[in-house]
């Protein structure tokens, strides 16, 4: 898959493009699919509700917005894995700037605080030559040190404020497409195979979107075209695959790589405005819970491509809405996860490779057992999914997996032989 | 400079300063929030000095001294353990857990529970050896996503049906107290304070200096920093890197496994559900500033213990003692740019030396060629 975008970039495009949307219409109707046969057998219809999808659109974001920062950095060839830290800062800023100057102002301040907190990344990474692991360390031990003073010192004595949150920020307000959502929502309650399904789907995606959403789903979509369709992403990307290559061609690196990393903090504030300005509507202590590092995985899983990444983010908030809804659609969660590694593992199988269409096989298997044994999942399972997700992705697509060839590796400038 | 005062000098010229820098940055952040900064600091150095808080200081570096060890055994190979929390939560747990549901001689119910610990430990961050040698995982990765796992797996278990009872006279659940045989006994250690420093300092000093002694006067240990240094020429001379990449893990998460023992053994003797957590991320910082060695580690340990003890006394006066976090985070970031710099003029000290031998003092080629290594 990354070998025809990356490898051979004379291979002719529109042919490409022609079967995309096709398979990817294909994919989405196998999902509906293979949900409805779930739900049908389950009864577990909360699986695609209106309110299901919507949720997990919704928490999708965050991770998404991390992932997307986590996707700059890297195909600069930086590796960060400051995003947790960035994003906590984010979200300080938007409980900042939110309760005073209302929710705007907050995704604003929180870009800026998540934009500081890479620009500190760049400094020490790419001017300096920290170690890229060590630097984000110590960027999430910063990031919330900075958020948890800066909190107690500017929301103690405010109403509604404390050491741990802020005051509660004014509401952005929605969008709902009117008419087509109602529309929607009835009949995905009629509980018809597919057509319900399909209608949770759709219904889902347009009933109350808040506005960040939407800026987020333009976020992949400008940063898709920005990468690898503008002649500043190609000099991006080139810094994260052969950065003296690129210097050799007249680059100038470590501007590239400044650049994407201060952007990668940006997004992943954003990201945080999200928790804060939609999702609690006020900053709380702890709020990120970790999504900087599921961002992380989200975009490995996604095999460094904004598309891959938006899935995983897709399937991480997928999971994170059904395990807060509703234990019983996690449980037929298990059935979905059977199918489908039973299916993943005859691809497999029919590719030559005996040994993960096996041990799919086998997972599928005890999934099925799983369900077949238990009415309901302990909701820490549900918790550990996206990080079970990740290393069996990681350890079973490593070799289908293709990070940037120079990511995470110190560039000097005139170092290369 | 040369010789050894030279290399002790480097060594903490570069600690120094980026404390220095952390007191600045503080000092200006303090300011501008409205609190003088001399008087924070004085009031922390205070109240720091104290021989109560001294021994609190020393109670948390012991833990952080093991937490450093752990992570620095993985740096010395270029393995980076982010997941020593995770390793260090279930460990605990799990030894508590076994702690409370047997009866044995003093000794070896404390043996026992060691032991369990390290087991454990290093199970958990040998999985993310395995994957990294047999499917080429990014062991950055794998254990970061292996923490998050372990905190579901300490939250199914710490239930009440399961491995959790409810502790007496509050609404927290722990694992079965360990009895009085599974405990460590605190050492008098500071005088004119009533309270003890932990006797498992004893284990961890033991742990420091068989550190030292496995990685500076072993084969081993040399094949270890050799991997590390570069990992080309240790294949050449033989060194099975695979083998070396388990080894390493195993070990640092063994030493892992031990962090959440002093306080297991010497204070709660239950794993409850406010269990320190998050000493793994901690390990990492003072690993980083005392730069690997067991000598530096326990300094660092001991700075921030003496931080983050000082700064209880910051809330009382109205000041937030997160202003702490701060400084650490300061004082790491500052740190390892100080380290990078002092490399790099090393590097270009040493190529400008012997280009003077070699009468071709080329002063500008030389200096550059040290960052691809």
């Amino acid at each position: 898959m990354s070998a025809t975008a990356t490898a051979t970039p004379a291979s002719p495009a529109p042919v490409r493009r022609k079967r995309l949307l096709p398979r990817l219409l294909l994919g989405v109707s196998a999902m509906i699919l293979l949900f409805s046969v779930v739900r049908t057998v389950s009864g577990a219809d909360q699986l695609t509700s209106v309110g299901t999808i919507s949720a997990a659109l919704g928490l999708a974001v965050p991770i998404g917005m991390a992932a997307l920062g986590g996707l700059w950095a890297e195909r600069s060839g930086v590796v960060n894995i400051g995003l947790e830290g960035m994003m906590i800062l984010g979200t300080w800023g938007a409980g900042w700037a939110g309760y005073q100057w209302g929710p705007w102002a907050g995704v604003g301040m929180a870009i800026a605080m998540g934009a500081f907190g890479g620009a500190l990344h760049a400094i020490a990474t790419v001017w300096f030559g920290v170690d890229h692991i060590v630097s984000g360390v110590a960027i999430n031990v910063l990031g919330l040190g900075l958020a948890t003073y800066l909190a107690a010192a500017t929301f103690v004595g405010v109403p509604g404020g404390g050491a741990t949150q802020s005051p509660p920020i004014p509401t952005m307000g929605t969008v709902t497409i009117p008419g087509l959502s109602d529309a929607m929502d009835t009949l995905a309650g009629k509980e018809i195979f597919f057509v319900s399904d399909f209608a949770g789907l759709i219904g889902g995606l347009i009933t109350n979107v808040s506005y960040i959403t939407i800026i987020a789903v333009l976020l992949l979509v400008a940063t898709w075209w920005l990468l690898w369709k503008s002649s500043f992403g190609l000099r991006l990307r080139s810094c994260g695959e052969a950065p003296y290559a690129a210097e050799s061609l007249g680059v100038n690196v470590y501007k590239y790589k400044s650049i994407a990393v201060v952007a990668s903090g940006a997004l992943a504030g954003f990201g945080g405005s999200y928790l804060a300005i939609v999702a609690a509507q006020q900053y709380r202590e702890g709020q990120t819970a970790g999504r900087g590092y599921i961002g992380l995985a989200a975009m490995i899983f996604g095999n460094w491509r904004p598309g891959g990444l938006a899935s995983g983010a897709g399937l991480f908030g997928y999971a994170d809405a059904l395990q807060l809804r509703n234990a019983e659609a996690v449980h037929a969660l298990l059935l979905v996860g059977a199918i489908a590694l039973a299916a993943i593992a005859i691809l497999s199988l029919r590719r030559g490779s005996v040994v993960s269409a096996v041990v799919l096989g086998g997972l599928g298997a005890g999934m099925l057992v799983w369900y077949l044994l238990t009415d309901t999942v302990p909701p820490q399972f549900a918790f550990m999914t996206p990080y079970v997700t990740t290393l069996l992705v990681l350890s079973l697509a490593s070799q289908r997996l293709r990070m940037p060839a120079a990511d995470g590796q110190p560039y000097r400038r005139g170092a290369g032989r | 400079m040369s010789g050894r005062l030279g290399r002790v000098v480097v060594a903490l010229v570069a600690p120094l300063l980026a404390i220095a820098f952390a007191v600045v940055v503080t000092s200006i952040i303090l300011a501008f929030t409205g609190h003088p900064p001399f008087e924070v600091f004085s009031t922390m150095i205070e109240y720091g000095t104290r021989p109560r808080t001294v021994t609190l200081t020393v109670n948390s570096a012991i833990t952080y001294y093991l937490s450093a060890l752990a992570v620095a055994i993985g740096f010395k190979m270029n393995l980076f353990n982010i997941g020593v929390d995770g390793q260090y939560r279930l460990a605990a747990m799990l030894a508590a857990a076994v702690g409370g549901a047997v009866s044995l001689p003093a000794p070896l119910h404390v043996a026992l529970i060691v032991l369990v610990a390290m087991a454990v430990g290093a199970f958990w961050a040998g999985i993310a050896g395995l994957l990294r040698t047999s499917r080429g995982v990014s062991e950055v990765i794998s254990t970061i996503m292996l923490n998050f796992i372990a905190t579901g797996i300490v939250a199914y278990l710490l239930a009440p049906d399961r491995l959790a009872e409810p502790i007496a006279g509050s609404n927290n659940i722990g694992t079965a107290p360990i009895p009085e045989s599974g405990r460590i006994p605190g050492l008098s250690l500071i005088p004119g304070s009533s309270n003890e420093v932990y006797g498992f300092i004893i284990l961890a000093a033991f742990v420091g200096a068989a550190y030292w002694f496995t990685l500076s006067r072993t084969r081993f240990g040399f094949d270890l920093r050799a991997t590390g240094a570069n990992q080309a020429a240790a294949v050449a001379s033989g060194v099975n890197v695979k083998k070396m990449v388990v080894t390493t893990m195993l070990l640092s998460g063994a030493v892992a496994g031990l962090v959440g023992m002093p306080q297991l053994l010497g204070a709660s003797y239950t794993y409850s559900l406010d269990f320190p957590a998050g000493l793994g991320f901690t390990g990492i910082a003072i690993a980083l500033l005392g730069r690997n060695s067991p000598i530096g580690i326990a300094f660092a340990a001991l700075l921030w213990g003496f931080l983050e003890n000082s700064a209880q006394i910051l809330d009382l006066e109205g000041i937030p003692k997160e202003i702490v976090q701060i400084m650490q985070g300061v004082i790491v970031l500052s740190v390892v740019i100080a380290y990078e710099l002092v490399r790099r003029w090393q590097v270009r000290r040493v190529a400008s030396n012997v280009g003077k031998q070699l009468g071709t003092a080329d002063e500008s080629s030389p200096a550059t060629t040290g960052a691809s290594a």
